[in-house]
């Protein structure tokens, strides 16, 4: 054997990137959009106590993570319901060449939307007082969240019976993070809404990065985040496995 | 038999309580073309993805290339290819990628796969696309570029799930006579068709399929024998020029509720001019005339007395 079958998956995956230029364009443009209609329009009108462009980049970064995961689960979808995952299974492509292939594509989209949210960020008078190892920390939870979203994600894709309804399937995905402390903080919002937000995933981990962002790590909040990218990594990673080997 | 390119006894599988597959038997001798004739959801594509180790059957054995496919599916791999019933090309990718990225993941060394990947292309009249991505191609071309990536590392046994299904008849003639050259070169094909005329002019043997059932099998002349062959059917306005046109045809069908009369024939225009100069000597003349040959349906109602349609 020439090459490993993970490095061609992954060439693949990447010629897919660069021949798809839009799917990245809109995995960047929609965040970078929130970005601006936030802060830069709406960001006067909220008081959470600091500057509102500080508050409202954690939330946005992770709603980067988020929004371009619709692609991932359609493109992996496609992959399914086209045969082409059964010529590689024919082929004895392992499972885990051709999911991972998937997996890093996702987490590189979104790297460059997260770059391009946090540069507009600056742009708009980001000051966070972070030091280098919070900064270190911030990385290091977009990338778990990354790779564990996009686990999920391809499960979802492998599971649903068409692209569109794999499309559907992530919009749940893209949605919760409005639903979470990313835009306003939770303690704000209407009664069942309010309790929602407090305990679902997206929160602690806005929450550890806005933490690190003001130099003020919580390492509870830490722990609650770490444990959730972890628990949803391996469901994520079982389902995609598991519906990977029965279809056909 | 020792030179069984594909064994299979008692084949069984359900999804749910559906059955899908209900004890299919199969012998292909290696170097031919074999077969599976039968509607949507009969369970062709079933039978390939268990014979193709994409999917375990509920019971019974099959052996692919004398490996059997659930004990030892990497062997049976290895001597398979499959082109399914959708062109699984990758559509961002150009053709000559697209059969690069099969050579690359084949046991195949790197050296000669630019040649292999180059001559697949000519073979397959691929070579001046090959370079725009597979998205561009059409339907036909979709199809060839699906086959050739399936050819990358010679396979001994070839299984096509439809193949022209969806083609053009240009596209379709194409296909058949790379089908031919495959065999011609000592390869086995597994074919499955909704066409009568696919089986009738590729297949060294047939087996119809019919809700996870084989109702026949055999030669494609033992199949077309047992059922009406093509026909010249003759409509009529009333019930005497009905009986007088059957008495000149004896060996005609006749069918008294549509008024109509079906004499077989090839359809040719000299016997078609004959059977026209006939009805003409005796002063008759039928409202219309169509000429029929047998398609699947034709086969399903010989064999099982229903149509297509009443499987749905």
């Amino acid at each position: 054997m020439s090459k490993s079958h993970s490095t061609v998956m992954l060439r693949r995956n990447f010629k897919h990137i660069a021949r798809n230029p839009i799917t990245v364009f809109n995995a960047v443009l929609m965040p970078v959009v929130v970005m601006l209609m936030f802060v830069y329009m709406l960001g006067d009108a909220f008081s959470v106590g600091v500057d509102y462009v500080d508050y409202a980049t954690p939330g946005v970064i992770l709603l980067a993570v988020c929004y371009g995961l619709g692609a991932v689960a359609t493109s992996v979808n496609a992959d399914m319901t086209k045969g082409i995952i059964n010529r590689f299974k024919v082929m004895d492509v392992s499972r885990g060449a051709v999911l991972t292939g998937h997996v890093v594509a996702s987490v590189l989209t979104n790297a460059v939307a997260v770059a391009a949210v946090v540069g507009v960020a600056f742009a708009l008078g980001f000051d966070p007082a972070a030091g280098p190892l919070d900064w270190l920390g911030v990385i290091g939870l977009v990338v778990l969240l990354a790779v564990s979203a996009g686990w999920f994600t391809v499960a979802l894709g492998l599971a649903a019976k068409s692209p569109e309804a794999a499309g559907l399937a992530s919009v749940p995905l893209v949605m919760l993070p409005f639903f979470s402390s990313a835009i306003v903080p939770a303690e704000k919002m209407g009664p069942g809404i309010r309790q929602f937000a407090e305990y679902q995933p997206f929160t602690p981990i806005i929450e550890t990065m806005r933490g690190l962002l003001a130099g003020t790590p919580d390492t509870g909040d830490a722990i609650t985040a770490v444990a959730w990218c972890v628990g949803i990594a391996l469901v994520g990673y079982v389902w995609a496995r598991s519906a990977f080997t029965k279809r056909a | 038999m020792t030179d069984a390119a594909i064994a299979v006894a008692g084949l069984r599988k359900s999804f749910g309580n559906k059955t899908v597959l209900d004890g299919i038997d199969l012998d292909v001798r290696a170097g031919t073309v074999f077969s599976l004739l039968g509607p949507n959801g009969a369970g062709k594509t079933t039978t390939v993805n268990v014979l193709t180790t994409l999917v375990k059957a509920d019971g019974g054995t099959a052996r692919v290339a004398g490996h059997d496919v659930a004990a030892d599916a990497k062997a049976v791999r290895a001597a398979i290819g499959v082109t399914g019933q959708f062109a699984a090309v990758d559509e961002l990718l150009t053709g000559r990628e697209n059969l690069q990225l099969m050579v690359d993941l084949s046991p195949l060394p790197a050296k000669g796969g630019k040649r292999i990947v180059a001559g697949l292309l000519e073979r397959f009249e691929l070579a001046e696309s090959a370079d725009k991505p597979a998205s561009t191609y059409s339907g036909g071309m979709r199809r060839k570029l699906d086959l050739a990536m399936t050819l990358v590392g010679d396979p001994q046994i070839i299984f096509l799930d439809e193949p022209t299904t969806g083609l053009d008849p240009r596209s379709r003639r194409t296909m058949w006579s790379i089908v031919r050259e495959l065999v011609a070169g000592g390869v086995t094909v597994f074919l499955t068709t909704q066409y009568l005329e696919e089986a009738d002019q590729l297949a060294d043997r047939v087996a119809v399929l019919d809700q996870g059932r084989l109702v026949a099998q055999g030669t494609p002349d033992e199949l077309k024998r047992q059922i009406p062959g093509t026909h010249v059917r003759l409509r009529f306005t009333a019930a005497a020029e009905l009986d007088a046109a059957a008495r000149l045809f004896p060996d005609a069908s006749r069918d008294d509720e549509a008024l109509t009369l079906n004499v077989p024939g090839d359809g040719g225009t000299s016997s078609l001019r004959a059977l026209l100069d006939r009805l003409d000597e005796h002063s008759l003349s039928a409202e219309g005339l169509s000429v029929h040959t047998p398609d699947l349906d034709d086969v399903f109602l010989a064999l099982t007395g229903r149509t297509t349609e009443a499987v749905k």
